[in-house]
């Protein structure tokens, strides 16, 4: 028995800001304390503040120290577990009150929280399967392979009303009931995982895989038995080498301990998981692009009907599930359909998690039930905007989909809500952006994206997301009409309607949903040849304030086009026929003489 | 982009084949071990040049077209060899809205190359890359493993400077 725990956050955010070198620093001043029988280190996965990391959690006090650094560690050890004296200092500001440390469940960011799905990240150590038992784990599948029959684990999914979180929301249930019933007599049938998170800003399904890998083991050999498949993939982007790494081990894991392989439980139930990795091609989140390249192909999508329940990997009957999706299943099947149905709105059940990024005070991972209010995530959740700066729009979805205006800060967050405001769930990024955002520049960055990351095959897609970026790119210059904004929408619908998978029909939704929002701002581009926010760079004008300038110099030495006049101690003067507009100036200026308009 | 013919000539050594045909034989018979063997390929080489394609080619007994049919389709395979320092700067949607396209026109300037372009003397190579799913610390950069993040345009040089001998 150790008398405390360090929890070390080992997820990419964390990793990324050193928690590698803390944990190693810190096992070394616990040896030189002769603490090494007292204290253990556990490096977890992600705990969701990733703005505040690398993130250090001290049990049994359950102190939550912010931003470490490795130099902070020998104070710690020495201060915190040999005397037991808190080092207030690195303790994260919003657990401490006049009467003491509270606890982090009761800090705005945990509090409004229910973590269904990342029930372990940050709790137990993913590399260690005794772990992931000891708080319950493959008792869903024990319980399922000796007490349920396929049609019962089935039932139980479609009762809890469990939709995919990839970001379709299709009822998962009605996904595994059509792979076991349509191809009665397959001789194969394939149970696929959706780690292909290429949504940028998204970073939920990763961190499952990297906190708590074997809750995706244990579904996926659920859905086996449910469909009577003995094969399964996950297809995981290689850009999540930590998250690769963990899957490996906990594969190897399940499999010592007979969770995977031949006649699991001894009740003659097989079932093993490959892993795959992806090659950066977005397309492959898509289903029928996903399976293809598993096959070992181009990534291309392929027409459906039919749908992989009846003809998928391999030409066999297939069920592909998201990370998040699967991460809810073991415990419907503890708890009980009726427990997760109680969570969540009339026709979006359970928690969905988020990741927020952007203009947002605490970046990071979030799991909230569903029907949450916009409102609630980003001001008391996410600890609102900084600089104060005010609210000007939230983008879900991503490439796929729109964005939330203000005048809807206050939507209940469900699959059905967020379509009918013309945005969609996603997969779970949520990025919130303020008035220093400009949405045409926005809709341009997805429609690159998606420039960048058609596979080609179909032209609505190939050719029309091209063409729509060029319409765009001449707003942002100033060089599009009135009409061009008309001719925008009828290609949006153009694209949307014809082409052949999900990726080229979303395609153009960021471009729609500004245009709905924000059309005012198109103008502003188009008529006044302004940018409102001050992103567009062809459309801004920087002027010298001649009551300000003290005639230092300093800018035009700055200068690289010698685009600014004037002699010292006079006020200076841009030649705008020059100016290239590279903000050299303004930054330089110490009399904020300068601005952008 | 990837599909650029390559200039430099290929120097494959016989131990690099060895190691290819043997993660070849030990792949063949997996289902849809193609993508599997060009990330090994590419782990042995460093890039996968027509010679290294034709070897997987001849070994698998698949034509050569539907190799580099796949090769080209995946951003993360490349038929030009990088340089000894791949610096992948972040363009996802978080740190896009944060500022990093400027800091991704910084290093092209400073780099004197464009995205997906290597320095002449093959010290850098310049990427784009969506997410590396560090948002919290957005705007994020990579140098190889070594990732930096909330960074500004005038970090650029000191990163560079790290890397310059």
């Amino acid at each position: 028995m150790y008398r405390s725990h360090v929890l070390v956050c080992g997820g990419t955010g964390c990793t990324s800001s050193g928690s590698a070198q803390i944990v190693e620093k810190l096992e070394s001043e616990i040896a030189k304390n002769g603490l090494s029988d007292e204290v253990q280190v556990v490096k977890t996965g992600c705990f969701g503040l990733c703005a505040l990391g690398p993130i250090m959690i001290i049990y049994p006090e359950g102190t939550f120290y912010s931003m470490v650094k490795v130099d902070d560690i020998p104070e710690i050890v020495s201060e915190h577990l040999l005397k037991g004296r808190i080092v207030s200092r690195l303790v994260y500001d919003e657990t401490v009150t006049d009467k003491g440390v509270k606890s982090l469940n009761d800090t705005a960011f945990y509090k409004k929280q229910h973590r269904v799905a990342l029930r372990n990240c940050g709790v137990i150590n993913p590399e260690n399967i005794e772990e992931y038992i000891g708080t319950g784990g493959y008792e869903a599948l024990g319980k399922v392979l000796t007490e349920m029959t396929p049609d019962e684990v089935i039932q139980t999914i479609l009762d809890s009303g469990l939709r995919g979180r990839g970001g379709g929301g299709f009822p998962t249930g009605m996904k595994w009931k059509l792979a076991r019933n349509i191809v009665p007599d397959a001789d194969q049938k394939y149970v696929c995982c959706n780690a292909d998170e290429g949504d940028p800003g998204a970073f939920m399904d990763r961190s499952v895989l990297e906190g708590d890998p074997h809750v995706v083991l244990e579904a996926m050999a659920i859905a086996g038995y449910a469909i009577g498949a003995s094969q399964g993939y996950i297809y995981v982007r290689a850009e999540y080498p930590i998250a690769v790494k963990r899957l490996e081990i906990a594969i190897n894991q399940a499999r010592e301990y007979g969770l995977l392989g031949k006649d699991i439980f001894g009740t003659g139930f097989d079932f093993d998981i490959g892993l795959r990795l992806g090659a950066g091609a977005f397309v492959c989140g898509e289903e029928t692009a996903l399976m293809t390249s598993i096959e070992g192909n181009r990534g291309e999508p392929r027409p459906r009907p039919p749908f992989p329940a009846e003809k998928g990997l391999f030409g066999k009957p297939t069920i592909l599930n998201n990370v998040e999706t699967y991460a809810n299943i073991p415990q419907i099947i503890v708890n009980g359909a009726d427990w997760f149905a109680s969570m969540g709105t009339e026709k979006s059940k359970g928690t969905k998690v988020f990741a927020l990024g952007g203009k947002i005070k605490n970046t990071g991972l979030v799991e909230i039930p569903m029907g949450t209010k916009l409102r609630t995530i980003i001001e008391e959740i996410g600890g609102g905007i900084p600089n104060g700066k005010k609210f000007k729009a939230a983008q879900t979805g991503g490439p796929s989909g729109g964005c939330i205006p203000a005048e809807h800060y206050d939507i209940e967050i469900d699959y059905d809500n967020l379509i009918a405001i013309g945005s969609m769930m996603g997969s779970g990024g949520l990025i919130v952006m303020d008035e220093d955002n400009c949405m045409v520049d926005i809709a341009k960055f997805f429609l690159a994206f998606t420039v960048d990351e058609s596979c080609g095959k179909c032209t609505p897609c190939r050719i029309g997301t091209k063409r729509l970026y060029e319409l765009l790119d001449k707003v942002t210059k100033g060089q599009a009409t009135l009409e061009d904004l008309d001719r925008i929408e009828e290609l949006c619908y153009y694209i949307k309607n014809n082409s052949l998978c999900g990726l080229g029909q979303t395609a153009p939704n960021p471009v729609l949903s500004t245009l709905r929002y924000f059309k005012d701002e198109y103008i502003a581009h188009v008529v006044d040849k302004t940018c409102p926010a001050g992103v567009c760079k062809d459309l801004l004008k920087y002027v010298i304030d001649p009551d300000k300038c003290k005639g230092c110099t300093l800018c035009a030495r700055q200068c690289p086009a010698g685009a600014i006049e004037g002699s010292v101690k006079n006020p200076h003067k841009i030649d705008q026929s020059k100016c290239i507009k590279c903000g050299a100036c303004i930054e330089k200026c110490k009399f904020g003489a300068i601005s952008k308009k | 982009m990837a599909a650029k013919k390559c200039s430099i000539p290929f120097s494959g050594t016989k131990e690099q084949e060895a190691k290819l045909k043997e993660v070849i034989a030990s792949h063949k018979s997996d289902k849809g071990a193609l993508m599997p063997i060009l990330q090994k390929a590419q782990e042995i080489y460093g890039y996968l040049p027509i010679e290294v394609q034709k070897i997987i080619a001849h070994e698998m007994d698949i034509p050569l077209e539907k190799i580099y049919g796949v090769a080209t389709f995946y951003s993360q395979f490349t038929l030009n060899p990088k340089g000894k320092y791949t610096i992948s700067v972040c363009l996802g949607t978080a740190c896009y809205v944060k500022g990093s396209g400027d800091i991704f026109d910084e290093l092209s300037k400073k780099l004197g190359i464009n995205g997906g372009e290597t320095t002449s003397d093959g010290k850098f190579t310049l990427v784009d890359c969506r997410c590396i799913g560090a948002c919290g610390l957005a705007p994020v950069l990579t140098v190889n493993d070594d990732v930096y993040g909330r960074l500004t345009v005038d970090d650029v040089d000191g990163i560079l400077a790290k890397y310059a001998e």
